[in-house]
């Protein structure tokens, strides 16, 4: 979606949850869901008198997120307050961190779709309290207040304006939503607002070096809507400027039903938040050995993986991404190979293509993640090992997925046993129906003697069908053949 | 019974002389008859304080042998008292009930102390005379037509009249020490991180620390002990043991140096109120310190620094007041915009909203600069001050206050005048170190105290050398007429 003669310029800002049990500055806890303020402290609710005091797990988890995007991380920072008035912000300012934020100069690489890669810049990720929710729609003329929301941690992750299409955004956002996954630092639920994703737009004219002015959308609650409001803005920007206009710096919120951006409405005035450190918190020191433990306890991240998948199972460097853009979806596969036994290098591309197709096609019918996935790993491993061995062949074994799927049997082997889907291999069985299809089929018989010799795959199918697919068709071909030479 | 101190009323009370149930009966009958004038307490817990000395004497509440066990206390209405309206001087706060209790609170509640009331204070803790306050002013005892000092003028009062044997207060920038000058007690500013601030409402966080008035610094030593302590709700508390206040009491001073900062003695000073000042240090060098003079170079800068910081913080720490949840909502707002603006103008008083727009106003972007980057290297000026200054001397005695107290209304109406007021008192705040004034003397009828200086966490070295003026003195144990 690029006009002629324009260049889009994208930054992303995303407020990532963290996935704490207790809230940044008191001890209430995050749990989404729970009915309107009975997660909101003293401290949450800004009583007279009260203090915040930092939750020591957000550091260490903004220091590993810092490492992850291979950032430096302050040995210094400090918190400030951030002041607004709205209803939903008990205290009126908002705990974040402003001249020194605790993670700086960070990066993170993206594929793009012609496959090269290309390295992002993050300016910054600092850490803040979470507001309240203010709900408009429940009361009659009235706005709700839940404060259940309110002292959530949130690192706010801060990306240079490098991205030049939504595709880009998109790819960069998925990057980031899967690296915090696999840090464990946040669920990723975009529903829930676990991970919020603002994207700050401007177009100029192409090869131009300054930035055009630019919006910020907001409201982008999945990947899809993200691409969507982003091509909306490059077109509607693209548009005002066409049309003589000029872009007003302001914020938008993406209409998912509409799938167009609408500017808030809200007077932009230039808000001055009156930043200054926040003296009831302590300035946050960190030193090397924290730092060495928070790296020692960072789980191998995607682009390790990927790299590793590729070596140890013999994949190509497209399933390696796929297996790997998910934590989840990567132990999935690494448990089904194990499952398995022998050779990952020769399971590694049949367990990819079973969870890739069946699986996947089975929790897309479903709507389930992969860890709701019907078929446990154990299962799919002994599914696949019988085929391996010869018990059953890749056809029936698709049977046996949609039974394991049903919930028919505990595993493979009991589903093919319950279902006498045993292949025959037994010699005599399967020369007996050699012998039965030769009889009824001289027509196919006789063409095979004048030199048609492909008619042997119609003859192999007869076969197949009277022994109702179980007989091993490498078997039966081999049998097939030798008879009709000898004939 | 007021005469006595509170190591004699708690071995009475261990001997079986007294009860709780007297003691409260006694200070409470107290407030009843003598409070009218003064204006100094705001609420009276007297049902619930007779219940508790009851229970005390009964040994139903699990301290009742706690060190304080039975002794009445009252609470500046700054610290959250549960159940308690804790209104902070302010319309905004005065439907507010604390559901806990301050840090501070709870540790004189687990000694044992017994709380009659909370005392009367400028609003917020922002003024120097407590005219500021909605419940109206506070009358020195010494002398109904003057000001007892501010902010924790109804604490000062109450214990100058004999309403309590202590009381808590806060000191941001002279608030403890000046209205013990100006009433006549003994009143202790601890260390910054010495006592937490947890349930202290805030006025400026980086300046306010909880302390405590008594009749003496032997008093003050015992209920200072069950409030100073690291507290984990509180960042800012330090980590540190607390040491046995009453034990360090030797009254011995020999060899101590105690320097005199001339900054403090130069002009403004009241002669006569230095005169008073002249003569305690001559005491104090009788009982054996060694007197040096000193410098504190940057003490100029000290009042003009805190009237950025403290307004810039109170600022942001008065922005929760905005009517939504708690406290002061004005009738029947029109929208969000009307909800706040006229919540805040109505509930806020005129100082208040004086120091909230100073403070808006140096935060500013294009003014943070100028004004509090600015304040903050000057702070650390100061500071650094005074840790040269502790490198020649153990103490700094110094003027609580240029003159005694003023008349009602004679500073109301010029800001600057009465920011001035605590010349003396600010830079302590602004280096967080620990300070104290004892009463050393009166000019015209109205009390004059010495201030004492120590350098961070030596509050057993102040207490001492205060009560080794007091047992050489005997300034502390005049009453005013009418309240003996």
């Amino acid at each position: 979606m690029m006009s002629l003669g324009w260049e889009t310029v994208i930054g992303l800002e995303v407020h990532i949850q963290l996935a704490t049990r207790s809230k940044i500055f008191s001890s209430a806890p995050t749990a989404y869901g729970a009915e309107p303020n009975t997660q909101a402290s003293a401290v949450d609710i800004a009583l007279p008198g009260v203090l915040p005091v930092i939750n020591a797990g957000v550091i260490r988890m903004a220091t590993m997120f810092g490492l992850a995007i291979d950032a430096q991380i302050a040995p210094y920072s400090v918190f400030a307050r951030k002041h607004y008035f709205y209803p939903d912000l008990p205290k009126g300012y908002q705990i974040s961190q402003f001249e020194l934020p605790i993670v700086s100069a960070g990066h993170l690489d993206i594929t793009l779709a012609d496959g090269r890669e290309k390295r992002v810049g993050i300016t910054r990720a600092h850490l803040e309290e979470d507001a309240g929710k203010s709900l408009h729609e429940m009361f009659d003329r009235h706005t709700g207040i839940d404060l259940n929301r309110a002292g959530t941690p949130l690192v706010e992750c801060v990306s240079e304006p490098e991205m030049a299409s939504a595709a880009e955004a998109v790819a960069y956002a998925r990057k980031l939503h899967a690296l915090v996954q696999y840090l464990g630092i946040c669920d990723g639920n975009m529903q829930e607002g676990s991970f919020r994703v603002d994207a700050n737009v401007s177009v100029r004219p192409a090869g131009t070096h300054e930035f055009g002015t630019r919006t910020e959308t907001k409201n982008v609650n999945s990947f899809r809507f993200l691409e969507q409001a982003i091509d909306f803005e490059i077109e509607r920007q693209i548009d005002v400027l066409e049309s003589g206009g000029s872009i007003v710096q302001e914020t938008r919120l993406f209409d998912p039903d509409a799938g167009e951006t609408r500017s808030m409405r809200s007077k932009e005035e230039a808000h001055d938040y009156r930043y200054f450190p926040d003296p009831d918190l302590l300035p946050v020191a960190i030193d090397t050995d924290f730092v060495d433990a928070a790296r020692a306890d960072l789980p191998e991240l995607p682009d390790a993986k990927r790299a590793r998948f590729g070596q140890q199972y013999a994949l190509s460097d497209d399933d390696a991404a796929a297996l790997t853009a998910s934590r989840e979806l990567a132990d999935y596969f690494e448990a089904t190979v194990a499952a398995v036994g022998g050779d990952a290098r020769a399971n590694g591309k049949p367990a990819a293509n079973w969870i890739m197709g069946e699986l996947s096609g089975a929790l897309n019918r479903d709507g389930l993640a992969i860890t709701g996935a019907p078929v446990t790993a154990d299962q799919l491993g002994g599914l696949i090992a019988r085929i391996n061995d010869n018990t059953i062949s890749g056809k029936i074994g698709k049977d046996v997925f949609e039974a394991l799927v049903a919930g028919e049997g505990a595993s493979a082997d009991a589903v093919i046993d319950a279902r006498g889907l045993r292949q025959i291999t037994d010699s005599g069985e399967i020369e007996a129906f050699v012998d039965q299809v030769i009889t009824d089929n001289p027509d196919q018989v006789q063409q095979y003697k004048d030199g048609k010799t492909k008619v042997v795959g119609f003859l192999v199918g007869q076969v197949m069908k009277a022994s109702k697919g179980k007989a091993n068709p490498r078997e039966v071909n081999q049998r097939l053949v030798a008879k009709l030479d000898a004939l | 019974m007021q005469e006595r101190s509170i190591s004699d009323l708690m071995a009475a009370r261990a001997a079986g002389e007294l009860s709780a149930a007297d003691l409260a009966d006694h200070f409470l009958a107290r407030i009843q008859c003598l409070d009218g004038d003064l204006n100094s307490l705001v609420s009276i817990c007297g049902d619930s304080a007779r219940e508790r000395a009851r229970a005390t004497d009964a040994g139903d509440v699990e301290n009742a042998t706690g060190k304080l066990a039975g002794l009445p206390i009252l609470h500046k209405d700054i610290f959250c008292t549960r159940g308690v309206r804790t209104g902070c001087g302010s319309r905004m706060l005065d439907n507010f009930v604390a559901p806990y209790d301050a840090t501070a609170v709870a540790g004189l509640n687990s000694a044992g102390a017994i709380t009659l009331g909370k005392t009367n204070m400028d609003e917020f803790a922002m003024g120097s005379s407590n005219e500021t306050s909605f419940h109206g002013p506070v009358a020195n005892p010494w002398n109904t037509s003057h000001v007892p000092g501010g902010s924790s003028g109804g604490s000062a009062a109450a214990v100058a009249a004999g309403l309590a044997p202590a009381a808590t207060g806060t000191d941001t920038g002279g608030s403890i020490r000046q209205p013990a000058a100006l009433c006549g007690v003994t009143g202790i500013k601890p260390t910054y991180g010495r006592v937490s601030r947890y349930g202290m409402i805030a006025f400026a966080s980086s300046l306010d620390q909880g302390g405590c008035f008594a009749r003496s610094a032997e008093d003050c030593a015992h209920v200072l002990q069950s409030m100073a302590g690291f507290d984990p709700r509180d960042s800012t508390s330090v980590e540190r043991d607390v040491p046995d206040y009453s034990a360090a009491l030797s009254g011995d001073i020999a060899g101590l140096r105690i320097g005199l900062p001339q900054e403090y003695f130069a002009q403004g000073l009241d002669p006569a109120s230095r005169a008073v000042v002249d003569a305690a240090i001559a005491e104090l060098e009788g009982l054996g310190a060694e007197i040096v003079e000193i410098g504190l170079p940057h003490t100029e800068l000290a009042v003009s620094t805190y009237y950025v910081l403290a307004p810039a913080e109170a600022s942001s720490n008065l922005a929760r007041y905005d009517g939504v949840r708690y406290g002061h909502r004005c009738a029947d707002p029109v929208d969000l915009d009307d909800l706040y603006t006229r919540s805040r103008a109505e509930g806020f008083g005129r100082e208040v909203q004086r120091r909230i727009m100073i403070g808006a106003y140096v935060l500013s972007a294009g003014y943070y600069d100028a004004y509090y980057l600015k304040a903050q290297k000057t702070r650390r000026l100061i500071a650094r001050d005074f840790s040269e200054a502790f490198d020649q001397v153990d103490l700094i005695a110094a003027p609580v206050t240029q003159a005694p107290a003023f008349k009602l209304g004679e500073k109301l109406d010029d800001p600057v005048a009465m920011y001035l007021n605590d010349i003396y008192t600010i830079p302590a705040n602004l280096a967080g170190i620990p300070g104290m004034s004892v009463p050393a003397g009166f000019v015209d009828g109205l009390p004059v105290g010495l201030q004492l200086l120590a350098p961070w966490f030596e509050e057993a070295r102040l207490l001492n050398a205060g009560h080794a003026f007091q047992q050489a003195t005997d300034w502390h144990t005049y009453r005013p007429p009418g309240f003996e």
